[in-house]
C-alpha cells in the first residue's frame, strides 16, 4: 500500500456550493482525470480511501481544506498541485500536497474571516458594539441539537476575535475552536441575534483561513 | 458573482445546480464572440443535464465560430420563489448572465408536460411568452426537439421551431442569424429567409382555418413558405459530433455517468411507439468508432460508468465487439458498464454476465401487453416463451426481481387482453419456482401499467385514447384477478396521460390552454408535487376547448391532421397499412428482415439502402 498522502486546497467562489457529499464525488473523479487514481478498500463493497477534516458546510469558503488518501500508483507528491487542479471545476485549487505529519483529530484552532453585510445600518457603530459585545465572560446561544434545543456558551470557544467596519459592512477576524467543541462560525451570528438584535447583519459570508493545534503551531 | 444570487442560494435546496463552474464547462469571451446561444431545458439541471440530445448540441454549437453556447434550466420552486422575490432573472450558468442580453433562446422540447416550464422560463427571464410580443429580431426564441412533431400546441410560443436532427440544423440557423444581425435585418426578413432552410417550421407564416363544426379544414401560408417541412437528420452519423468532453456536474444528476450513443432509430416499428418512427431510418456508429468515443469519455471525465444509450441497443448488430473492446479498456480501471435498454426475446445472459458483474438485483422487461394477439397488433415482437425463456435463464442464473412493463388501452384491446397480463405474471412465478437457483431469498415480480396516449406520426395517430374511467375499469379487472402474493401490481394515474393525450394530438387552439395554466402557476409538471388536473380541466373550461376532442375521438383517415405540416419521412399510407396489420393482429417484420417501405431512407438520398 502506497503512503498516504495530504492534500491543501481552496474551495472558493461557485465551489462553495458543492455539498460535502458530491465534493467527495468531484475529488475521486478529478483525481482519475489527472491520472492519479485514487487507492480502493479491500472488502465486500470497496471504496476509495479518502477523508477530509471538518466538513465544510455548504456556502462557507475555505483556503485551508485538508483530504488524506492514498494512491494506487506511488507518485511524487510535488507534482500533484498543479496537474489536480488543471482536473478541478471551477473555484477549487490544490495549493500543496505532502506526507501528513499528524492526524486530523490534533486540529484544534479554526483562523477564521468574515463578512457581516449590512445595509442599513452604520457598520462603524456596529464594529464597536459587536467588539464589546464579544469581550463578555460568558455569550449564551440556543441551538439545536440532535436532541432538541439546548443552551451552550460559545465564548470559550472564540479563543480571539476582533471586529474592523468597511463600507457597507464589518469584516471579522476570529480564532475559533475547530473540534472539542467545534463552534460553528454561524453561532457567532446566533450570539449577535440574541444580544444584539438590532445589528443582525443582513447577509454573512464566513471563510476558513488557516488550521492550528493546541499550542497555536501550524497544522500539517 | 451576482450580490443578490449570493444571498439567495444558501436558502435553497441543492445550490450547486444554480450555479454553473463544472469541469468541462465552455468558457469563451463574451466581447469577442458574435453570437450568444442559450440552451434552455424546460425541467430542472438533475433532468436536463441527463439529456445526451443536450450534451451534442452544446458541444457541437460551441464548435461554431463566433458562438458561445451555454445553458439554462427551469429552476425548482424554491429558488424560483426566492429569484422572482429578489428580481434575479433566469441566467445562464457559464457567464451568470440574464437570458434577455442573449441573441437566441433555443428550447429542447421533449415532453408535453415540459410545455409550461418554457412559458415560466421566458417569464423569469423577462422576456414576453408570445412571439407576436418580441417584434425585435433578439433574442429570437425557437425550440426542437420530439415534441416538434406536432408543433402546432406550441407553436405562438416560438419564433421559429427545427424538426430533425439539430447539429447541422442548428449552425444553418445560427448563420442565418448571424448575418441578420450583421446586417440590420427585421424579425420577419429573418423569419421568411430561414423558412427556405431544410427543416425549419415558422409558424407565423402558417395560419390553420377551421369549419364551423371545429374541424381543422386547411392552412393559409404566407413569404413563401414550404407547404410541408421535411425533418432534417445526421446523414452520416459515423462521423457526427459526439462529446468526448462532457460536463462533469458537481452535483448529483438523474444518468450521472457516460452515455454512449450507438446508433439513431430503431429497427423494430412498434405501432405505438412515436419514437420508433420519428426517428428513422436507422443508422449505426461502429464499434470501432464507438470504443474510441467511450473510452476518452470515460477518460475525461473520470466518471466510474459508462451506459449505452439507444432505442434498443440488442439490435446493435456490433454489440459483442463493442462491449469486449470496452471491457478490455474498463475493467482493469474498474469502470462499469450498463445496458439500459434490452428486449426479452434476444436477452443473452453472456451479455448480462459481462456487463452486470457486480449487482444481480433485478430484471426490467415491457411485453406492453398480455396476450401475443394484442403484441402481435402493435407489432412489439415479443412472444412469451421467449420472455418466459429469459426468465428462466435469469432465474436460475440467481437473478430474483422480474419489472414487466404494459399499457392498458392500446388499440383492439379487450378484457380478455387485460386479464393476459394477470396469467402472465403467473407464469413468470411459476417459471421462478420451477427454475430458481434459491428459492429462500423468494421473488418479487411487479407490474406496472399506464395509459396508452396516441401520438403523431405513428400507426395509432387516428385512434382515440380510453377515457379515464374505462382505463380505471381495465386496472380494476386487472386488480381483482392479480391474486398471487409474490405479485405486485402498480398503475399509473390516468389523469397526466389524459393531458398528454390532448397536448401530442393538439392543435393552435391549445396555446390559450397552455399560457392559461402557465399564468395559474403550472410549470414543472413532470412532477407530481406541480402537476395539477383539476387546473388543466378549469382552463380547458375557460378556453372553450373539450379536451375528448383531442383525445378520445376516433380521426378520419381523410381528415386534416394538425401535424401534417410536418414530415418525418414516413408516408402516411405506410402508417395506413400498419394500422390495418394493427387490426388483423398481423405483425410487419423489422427493417432487417424487410423494407416495410415507410419512406424514410429517402431522406438519407436517392441510393441509400438501410442496412
Amino acid at each position: 500500500m502506497n503512503n498516504k498522502l495530504r492534500i491543501r486546497f481552496e474551495k472558493t467562489g461557485r465551489a462553495v456550493y458543492v455539498s460535502h457529499l458530491d465534493l467527495m464525488r468531484t475529488m475521486q473523479r478529478a483525481f482519475l482525470r489527472a491520472g492519479f487514481p485514487l487507492a480502493y478498500s479491500e472488502g465486500f463493497n470497496p471504496h476509495a480511501i479518502l477523508s477530509m477534516a471538518l466538513p465544510l458546510s455548504v456556502g462557507m469558503e475555505s483556503v485551508c481544506e485538508l483530504m488524506d488518501f492514498r494512491l494506487r500508483d506511488p507518485a511524487d507528491p510535488a507534482v500533484l498541485p498543479e496537474r489536480l487542479t488543471a482536473a478541478m471545476p471551477e473555484g477549487i485549487r490544490v495549493l500543496e500536497a505532502y506526507e501528513p505529519e499528524r492526524k486530523f483529530a490534533q486540529i484544534k484552532w479554526l483562523h477564521i474571516s468574515g463578512r457581516l453585510e449590512y445595509d442599513r445600518a452604520d457598520p462603524a457603530g456596529a464594529a464597536r458594539q459587536l467588539t464589546a459585545l464579544f469581550s463578555q465572560e460568558a455569550l449564551v446561544i440556543v441551538r439545536k441539537t440532535k436532541r432538541g434545543e439546548g443552551e451552550a456558551d460559545i465564548r470559550p470557544a472564540v479563543r480571539e476575535i476582533s471586529f474592523a467596519p468597511g463600507e457597507g459592512q464589518v469584516t471579522l477576524q476570529a480564532l475559533i475552536s475547530a473540534q472539542n467543541p467545534t463552534l460553528n462560525p454561524t453561532h457567532l451570528v446566533s450570539a449577535v441575534e440574541r444580544y444584539l438584535p438590532e445589528l443582525m447583519p443582513d447577509f454573512t459570508v464566513f471563510r476558513r483561513e488557516a488550521l492550528f493545534d493546541e499550542n497555536m503551531q501550524a497544522f500539517r | 458573482m451576482d450580490k443578490r444570487l449570493e444571498r439567495i442560494l444558501p436558502r435553497v435546496q441543492k445550490p450547486a445546480r444554480y450555479t454553473g463552474g463544472e469541469y468541462n464547462q465552455i468558457m469563451k469571451d463574451k466581447h469577442s464572440v458574435r453570437l450568444r446561444m442559450a440552451l434552455c431545458f424546460p425541467d430542472i439541471y438533475e433532468i436536463g443535464m441527463s439529456n445526451l440530445g443536450m450534451r451534442i448540441l452544446y458541444g457541437s454549437t460551441n464548435e461554431m465560430d463566433g458562438v458561445w453556447c451555454e445553458r439554462a434550466y427551469a429552476p425548482w420552486g424554491d429558488m424560483e420563489e426566492e429569484m422572482r422575490r429578489a428580481g434575479v432573472p433566469l441566467y445562464a450558468l457559464e457567464s451568470g448572465d440574464p437570458l434577455s442580453e442573449f441573441d437566441v433562446l433555443g428550447f429542447s422540447l421533449g415532453y408535453e408536460m415540459a410545455y409550461t416550464s418554457v412559458l415560466n422560463m421566458l417569464d423569469l427571464a423577462g422576456i414576453p411568452v408570445r412571439s407576436a410580443d418580441r417584434p425585435e429580431l433578439l433574442p429570437l426564441v425557437f425550440a426542437g426537439g420530439t415534441s416538434c412533431c406536432n408543433p402546432e400546441p406550441m407553436a405562438e410560443f416560438f419564433d421559429l421551431m427545427v424538426v430533425g436532427e439539430g447539429e447541422e440544423m442548428n449552425a444553418d440557423v445560427l448563420r442565418l442569424l448571424m448575418r441578420a444581425k450583421d446586417e440590420g435585418w427585421s424579425k420577419q426578413t429573418f423569419l421568411r429567409e430561414a423558412a427556405k432552410i431544410g427543416g425549419v417550421y415558422v409558424p407565423s407564416l402558417y395560419r390553420p382555418v377551421y369549419g364551423e363544426d371545429g374541424m381543422l379544414t386547411g392552412v393559409e401560408r404566407a413569404g413563401g413558405a414550404p407547404e410541408r417541412v421535411t425533418k432534417r437528420i445526421v446523414t452520416d452519423f459515423e462521423h457526427s459530433y459526439f462529446p468526448e468532453n462532457p460536463i462533469v456536474p458537481s452535483t448529483e444528476i438523474v444518468h450521472d455517468r457516460v452515455n454512449l450513443e450507438l446508433f439513431r432509430g430503431c429497427i423494430r416499428g412498434c405501432r405505438f411507439c412515436q419514437a420508433g418512427w420519428a426517428y428513422r431510418p436507422v443508422r449505426y456508429r461502429s464499434a470501432g468508432r464507438s470504443v474510441g468515443m467511450g473510452i476518452r469519455a470515460v477518460e475525461n471525465t473520470g466518471y466510474q460508468e459508462a451506459s449505452l444509450a439507444s432505442l434498443s441497443t440488442s439490435d446493435y448488430p456490433e454489440l459483442p465487439a463493442l462491449c469486449d473492446g470496452l471491457l478490455e479498456w474498463f475493467e482493469p480501471r474498474s469502470v462499469s458498464l450498463s445496458l439500459p435498454s434490452l428486449r426479452a426475446d434476444n436477452f443473452s445472459m453472456e451479455l448480462m454476465d459481462k456487463v452486470q458483474r457486480v449487482r444481480k438485483s433485478g430484471l426490467t422487461f415491457a411485453p406492453e401487453a398480455g396476450s401475443q394477439r394484442l403484441r402481435d397488433a402493435i407489432n412489439k415482437n415479443v412472444t412469451e416463451d421467449a420472455l418466459l425463456n429469459t426468465c428462466r435463464i435469469a432465474f436460475s442464473g440467481g437473478w430474483n426481481t422480474v419489472k414487466l412493463y404494459f399499457m392498458l388501452g392500446l388499440p383492439t384491446e379487450t378484457d380478455e387482453d387485460v386479464l393476459a397480463i394477470a396469467e402472465l405474471a403467473d407464469h413468470v412465478l411459476h417459471c421462478w419456482r420451477t427454475h430458481a437457483r434459491n428459492k429462500n431469498r423468494g421473488v418479487r415480480i411487479t407490474v406496472s401499467t399506464s395509459c396508452f396516449v396516441p401520438k403523431p406520426h405513428t400507426p395509432f395517430q387516428w385512434e382515440p385514447q380510453v377515457t379515464m374511467e374505462e382505463y380505471l375499469r381495465r386496472v380494476k379487472l386487472l386488480r381483482d384477478n392479480m391474486r398471487a402474493k409474490n405479485v405486485t401490481y402498480n398503475w399509473h394515474d390516468p389523469d397526466t396521460s389524459l393531458i398528454e393525450a390532448v397536448l401530442s394530438r393538439g392543435d393552435r387552439r391549445l396555446g390559450p390552454v397552455i399560457e392559461a395554466v402557465w399564468r395559474d402557476g403550472g410549470r414543472l409538471e413532470a412532477w407530481g408535487e406541480y402537476f395539477s388536473f383539476e387546473r388543466w380541466m378549469r382552463m380547458f373550461a375557460r378556453c372553450g376547448v373539450d379536451p375528448a376532442f383531442y383525445a378520445n375521438r376516433t380521426r378520419d383517415p381523410g381528415e386534416r391532421l394538425p401535424w401534417d405540416v410536418i414530415d418525418l419521412g414516413v408516408n402516411k399510407a405506410c402508417l395506413q397499412r400498419e394500422r390495418e396489420a394493427a387490426y388483423a393482429s398481423r405483425l410487419t417484420p423489422d427493417c432487417r428482415a424487410g423494407c416495410a417501405g415507410c419512406g424514410a431512407k429517402l431522406l438519407m438520398g436517392k441510393e441509400f439502402v438501410c442496412e
